[in-house]
């Protein structure tokens, strides 16, 4: 328990805030990495999510690449990437587009999915197009679900962007490398402490909003399933 | 290739150990959370309560705890128990709320029926809740199955080994044969076990495919049938 201490008593001096490896910088790059990630792996898999969603086509398929995507494991892929494309910050993204692509895919699809047909079907009777069912229907009642793949994605995201600093020399996996290679505990701890910190914040940021979208959606007791659905893909593989 | 022709025997080696750091974390975690998951759905205040816990803990990043555990139980950072207890916490975090939603899922018009037939509590959840508990059971370990063996890779950077230990060392040699053996050696190992995992679950649950294929409807267990 004194190595808490000792932990602590890093993360108090200020002389490890400031500076080109303080803290402060490597939280930034931590969060820079991650948010990246994120934008691609967004972009490459929400519209996708959405259109098996909105047709209802190619979902088994869209299963078998994330069920797959899923069991890769994220440090072979990290490695991998480094020794391909050389150190840098190319190797990480990659590998946290791949982890963070099932997560948001299946927020899209079974979120667009669950919104009752009936209801599709009504928007389109009055006149919609197909682009504003999508826009003016599917998505604001499927927002919780799609938020609850961003959560989870996230998460897993913020957590492994740790191992960035294996490859390259970014972000708060940096004081773990540095402490495990030096044997300095102390350090290491501090930066394990910082990383669960971080996560843990995203995490009831996220949570927070997700309870937003829940109830910008749910004005009746009527719609609990999207909500329901949303809490069971919470969690990363 | 060519590597794994030169090396296959460390390459088992390995595949073993990681197999001895993953089976022991799924089993712990099936015996904490099952019991764990019963209550949190008989008593959904505290139990909300876990379940809002467990996925905390699930986002605490992997790495930061292997670090963490050894300072808390006092045991040396390069051990397989490090790993086995980082990788039981995952285990349970994930499962708890699939354990609960099982149990959830029992009609409670069974269980009033088992009750009222005399089933004691002990009796009515070895012989009735669990049985039909175990479809929905099964599928959250089974993701826990597939996202231990993925996990178990990291302790190689702290030095615990396992086919992740294909990763560090072929990185720090520049082989990518090492790390490509490494990757499907640890897909091809979280495949075998789910397979296992759910060959079992069929055995255990021989009511839910004479459902299937005789199309009978909704026969849910073998209080139903």
């Amino acid at each position: 328990m004194n190595l808490f201490a000792d932990a602590l008593t890093w993360l108090g001096d200020p002389s490890h805030w400031s500076g080109r490896t303080g803290i402060a910088q490597r939280a930034a790059q931590h969060l820079g990495v991650t948010a990246g990630a994120l934008a691609i792996a967004a972009t490459l898999a929400l519209p996708t999510g959405i259109l098996v969603g909105h047709t209802r086509r190619g979902r088994s398929l869209v299963v078998a690449i994330s069920g797959a995507a899923r069991a890769v494991p994220t440090l072979g892929l990290l490695t991998l990437a480094a020794l391909a494309l050389g150190i840098g910050l190319q190797a990480p993204v990659l590998a946290l587009v791949v982890l963070a692509v099932p997560s948001l895919l299946a927020g899209a699809y079974a979120g667009v999915e669950s919104v009752d047909p009936v209801t599709v079907d009504a928007a389109r009777a009055v006149g919609m197009s197909e682009f504003q069912i999508i826009t003016r229907v599917e998505l604001p009642l499927a927002a919780p679900v799609v938020v609850g793949g961003l959560r989870a994605a996230t998460l897993q995201v913020v957590a492994t962007a740790t191992l960035a600093a294996y490859v390259s020399d970014t972000g708060l996996g940096r004081y773990l490398f540095t402490g495990l290679r030096s044997r300095d505990y102390p350090q290491m701890l501090a930066g394990a402490l910082l990383v669960a910190a971080l996560a843990l914040l995203l995490e009831a940021v996220l949570a927070r909003l997700q309870q937003l979208a829940t109830r910008a959606t749910t004005s009746t007791p009527r719609h609990g399933a999207p909500a329901r659905l949303a809490a069971s893909l919470e969690g990363h593989a | 290739m060519t590597w794994l022709l030169l090396n296959w025997p460390q390459a088992l080696q390995l595949a073993w150990t990681h197999v001895l750091l993953s089976v022991p974390a799924i089993t712990i975690s099936v015996l904490v959370a099952v019991p764990l998951g019963r209550l949190a759905h008989r008593y959904p205040r505290p139990g909300g309560a876990l379940l809002s816990a467990a996925s905390l803990l699930y986002a605490i990043p992997s790495l930061p705890l292997l670090i963490i555990i050894p300072v808390v139980l006092g045991i040396p950072l390069r051990s397989s128990a490090t790993m086995v207890v980082a990788l039981s916490v995952y285990g349970v975090a994930l499962l708890v709320r699939s354990a609960a939603d099982a149990f959830g899922a029992v009609d409670a018009r069974v269980r009033l029926a088992a009750t009222a037939i005399g089933f004691s509590p002990w009796a009515l959840f070895w012989r009735v809740e669990l049985p039909l508990a175990t479809p929905v059971l099964l599928a959250g370990v089974r993701v826990v199955v597939v996202s231990t063996v993925g996990l178990a890779t990291i302790g190689a950077l702290v030095g615990i080994p396992s086919l992740g230990s294909l990763f560090t060392d072929g990185f720090q040699r520049g082989i990518a044969g090492e790390v490509i053996t490494g990757i499907v050696a640890t897909v091809a190992l979280a495949l075998a076990l789910d397979g296992a995992c759910a060959l079992t679950g069929r055995a255990l649950t021989p009511w839910t495919r004479s459902a299937r294929s005789e199309h009978a409807g909704r026969h849910t267990g073998p209080v139903a049938a």
